[in-house]
């Protein structure tokens, strides 16, 4: 469903994404993980067609997101990390003018604002300004604008970031029903334990290039780890294992 | 614990503005040296103007030197009254809006630091232009007065606590207004009540029709005018001290003995407001800021664009349509954007009122020469004032999108349906206007039908090219960081924009000042218009021009937009 064939992508001088070729197929959950500045981001903004690749092409559902990026768009939901929302309209309206970028309108779109409005428990802040709506309230609009027009696939950076317990359970189950009725997700995470619960496969970046893919048998075998979890084939592949050692000399607090 | 100075507490405020600059440097010269050079022309037009004046004042016996104390006082006390506002709404964003106000708020720096640091940041962020604007004048006193060079720094001294104290004042006003009102209804109510003073003064000042003193027979009073002048306008205004400051050291020359105590009231005045505000931002600003939080409007039901504009679109595909209604929806529920529509009306009103007291019609007959000259003239004015507008309300349209590209950006949207809504949102309001504006000039003006329908024709052309003009460079000079829709424009983009819409104005008025000049001949002579290829050819070349000035800069703005990276 999506495939990235050797993305690349440079900030001046600076690789970001060095390469990449990579398979997300339909019905699948897939996993990026990576330290910070990995090039994860960046990765998925140009899955999102909001940044253009330097090298390599990236495919929707066989369209080429730089050659017909109205068709591969169409079957696209993206969730950045940091999203910015028009504060002067309300829930609603924003849905509404999201439903209409992707060409959708009248009562079913109404139906599914509704719908979505009622499961993300926004209903009652429907008519009110997104100025008004906490960081949490405005991730979940965000999710459902991502899901108003029934995508294919989601792309999502960071999903759980502000979201309450009961909101994050709710977006993992919303995300497996999803990909169980054949949709694909990709998305990248920091909290490990949710991908290594609800990822099929999972990719680990490092320095824009892919350090190791698969699922978390193939990572093991990779690293030839043993059976360990995710967090420590993380700390192993990123090298965090220096860092684990140097917080564990640091974390002690202060000494009276 | 040791507190952190002040400077440490300013620290990123000046290294962002060091930064700032270090990058401009590395853009090359061309835009600091065109921003040097509007500034200069500025400040050269302001010192010539004053220059001319005050050495007229000079000649005047008697009467002179209380004329020029009159007209730096008037001037200064309009300073401090502008300053007084500007320091309330920019007060409003540093004390209580600022995004870094979470990090300084939550760290240990005692109330005092965050006071004085925040006052400074008020003062120089709402006092620049007002300092940069008064150094032109205080230059042609200092000049026409010999105030000799150590003018400089005394004019220093005495401006800087008649800065102080308009910040201190505004800072307590927001402080006081913010404890009584949610910030963002306060920001709200501020800019509604700053513009529309801002009108009603301008409108006020319009409607006296101050040209009439100028005329002879008003000078009847002359005793009582001098009578006027030599009363200050109020011994407690900190603006009369500055004059009687700046003024006493210039009319006793340089060396003469000083009368020290305007200086010393203003100083000692200064330091004792900042000393209460700091008295006043201690008892007030905790509880201040934590109502600065709350506070948005809610329960909005937005069925009225709906079931209007929404309607009228309704054969657009859905994607324009929604674009659309989402713009509407945004500048009308944005009060920093909406009132300004107010000082555009005093605007419209000012100008018909200009036009309509123009000394034409003292005669019996209709002089259509000068009608027709004026008529034409006025085609150029009013296409400056649509300029003005569409840097305003056009310009920013793209720059304010940044932030919401990665929805339209990730969405199927047609970026050419973006620009389109853009374009027809801010073209039919600009066109009505333009219609109105020329029309009823030219229907006060009592133009021949010939007149009536080039420049209405003209206007349109102009209007749709102008509203195109300030997309496209828009587009090509966005400013993504900027949240203030009302910064936007004066950047480099909106500078340059505005030259070249002065440009286009300037060709189409030198385009179709041939087939005018025809007509004007036929009317002095009496003759039948000549309709002959020359004419026709010079109304093609202004029609071409003006889609050429359309097309061009959306084509340039959408490749523009294309490119964007986020």
């Amino acid at each position: 469903m999506i495939r990235l064939e050797n993305l690349t992508k440079l900030y001046g001088s600076f690789v970001a994404v060095d390469d990449i070729t990579l398979t997300v197929e339909r019905g699948e959950l897939f996993g990026l993980l990576g330290p910070n500045g990995a090039g994860k981001t960046t990765a998925l903004r140009m899955i999102a067609g909001i940044l253009r690749p330097n090298g390599g092409r990236v495919l929707i559902g066989g369209d080429d997101v730089q050659q017909h990026p109205l068709a591969a768009k169409q079957r696209l939901g993206f969730i950045p990390d940091r999203p910015f929302v028009y504060e002067k309209l309300t829930g609603a309206e924003f849905l509404r003018f999201v439903a209409g970028l992707y060409g959708q309108e009248g009562d079913g779109v109404e139906r599914r604002i509704a719908e979505l409005l009622e499961v993300f428990e926004l209903t009652s802040w429907r008519d009110e300004l997104v100025e008004a709506y906490s960081h949490g309230m405005r991730q979940k609009l965000i999710i459902s604008s991502a899901l108003i027009h029934r995508p294919a696939c989601i792309v999502v950076d960071e999903p759980m970031v502000g979201l309450d317990p009961k909101a994050a359970r709710l977006l993992k189950d919303i995300f497996r029903q999803f990909v169980g009725k054949g949709g694909t997700v990709l998305m990248s995470t920091h909290t490990l334990e949710v991908a290594e619960a609800m990822c099929d496969r999972i990719a680990i970046i490092q320095h824009g290039k892919i350090a190791a893919c698969g699922t978390m048998q193939d990572l093991r075998r990779q690293t030839a780890a043993g059976n360990v979890s995710l967090e420590e084939l993380f700390l192993r592949l990123t090298g965090g294992a220096r860092t684990r050692e140097l917080a564990e000399v640091l974390g002690g607090g202060e000494s009276e | 614990m040791r507190q952190p100075s002040l400077r440490h507490v300013l620290q990123p405020k000046w290294r962002t503005a060091l930064q700032r600059l270090r990058e401009e440097r590395s853009r090359g010269v061309g835009r600091p040296l065109a921003l040097a050079f509007v500034g200069a022309v500025f400040w050269l037009a302001a010192y010539g103007v004053l220059y001319r004046v005050l050495k007229y004042f000079r000649g005047v016996e008697e009467l002179g030197p209380l004329l020029a104390g009159k007209l730096l006082g008037l001037v200064l006390l309009s300073f401090v009254s502008i300053l007084v506002l500007s320091n309330v709404v920019t007060a409003l964003s540093s004390f209580f809006l600022a995004r870094d106000l979470d990090l300084l708020v939550s760290s240990p720096v005692d109330w005092l630091r965050l006071y004085l640091a925040k006052l400074g940041e008020t003062l120089l962020h709402s006092s620049w232009m007002v300092a940069l604007t008064a150094i032109p004048i205080l230059t042609a006193y200092g000049v026409i007065y010999h105030g000799g060079w150590l003018f400089a720094p005394y004019a220093v001294l005495t401006i800087v606590p008649l800065l102080v104290l308009p910040a201190v004042l505004g800072t307590a006003i927001t402080l006081v207004l913010v404890n009584l009102f949610p910030a963002r209804r306060t920001r709200d109510l501020l800019s509604v009540i700053a513009l529309g003073a801002a009108g009603g003064v301008v409108l006020l000042f319009r409607l006296v029709r101050p040209e009439r003193l100028a005329r002879p027979e008003g000078f009847r009073n002359l005793l009582d005018f001098i009578t006027v002048l030599r009363t200050p306008t109020s011994p407690f205004l900190p603006s009369e001290w500055a004059t009687q400051a700046i003024m006493s050291d210039l009319r006793g020359g340089p060396g003469a003995p000083l009368d020290p105590l305007p200086l010393a009231l203003l100083w000692t005045t200064a330091a004792a407001f900042v000393t209460l505000g700091a008295l006043l931002h201690r008892e007030l600003y905790a509880t201040g800021f934590t109502r600065a939080q709350e506070g948005a409007e809610r329960f909005v039901r937005g069925t009225f664009w709906r079931w209007t504009i929404g309607w009228a679109l309704g054969p657009l595909p859905v994607a324009k349509r929604e674009f659309v209604l989402k713009d509407i929806r945004l500048f009308f529920r944005d009060t920093t954007q909406w009132s300004q529509l107010i000082l555009l009306a005093v605007l419209v009103v000012v100008y018909l009122f200009n036009v309509k007291a123009l000394p034409l019609f003292s005669g019996e007959q209709i002089p259509y020469f000068y009608v027709t000259l004026v008529a034409f003239l006025n085609l150029g004015l009013s296409g400056f004032v649509l300029a003005s507008i569409a840097a305003r309300f056009i310009f920013p349209a793209v720059s304010l999108e940044g932030r919401h590209m990665w929805l339209l950006r990730s969405s199927p949207l047609d970026l050419r349906a973006l620009l389109w809504s853009k374009y027809w949102v801010g073209t039919l309001p600009l066109l009505v206007l333009a219609l109105i504006l020329t029309g009823l000039t030219n229907v006060l003006l009592k133009v021949p039908p010939f007149m009536m329908i080039v420049s209405l024709s003209a206007i349109c052309g102009l209007t749709l090219a102008i509203a195109a003009m300030a997309l496209g460079f828009g587009a090509l000079y966005p400013q993504f960081e900027t949240e203030n829709a009302a910064q936007i424009p004066t950047s480099f983009g909106g500078l340059i924009f505005m030259m070249a819409t002065i440009a286009l104005l300037a060709w189409v008025i030198v385009v179709l000042s041939g087939p005018v000049s025809v007509y004007l001949n036929s009317l002095y002579t009496g003759g039948a218009v000549a309709v002959n290829a020359r004419m026709v050819g010079a109304f093609v070349v202004a029609a071409l021009s003006c889609a050429l000035a359309t097309a061009l800069p959306l084509r340039v703005g959408l490749r523009k937009m294309e490119s964007f990276e986020f």
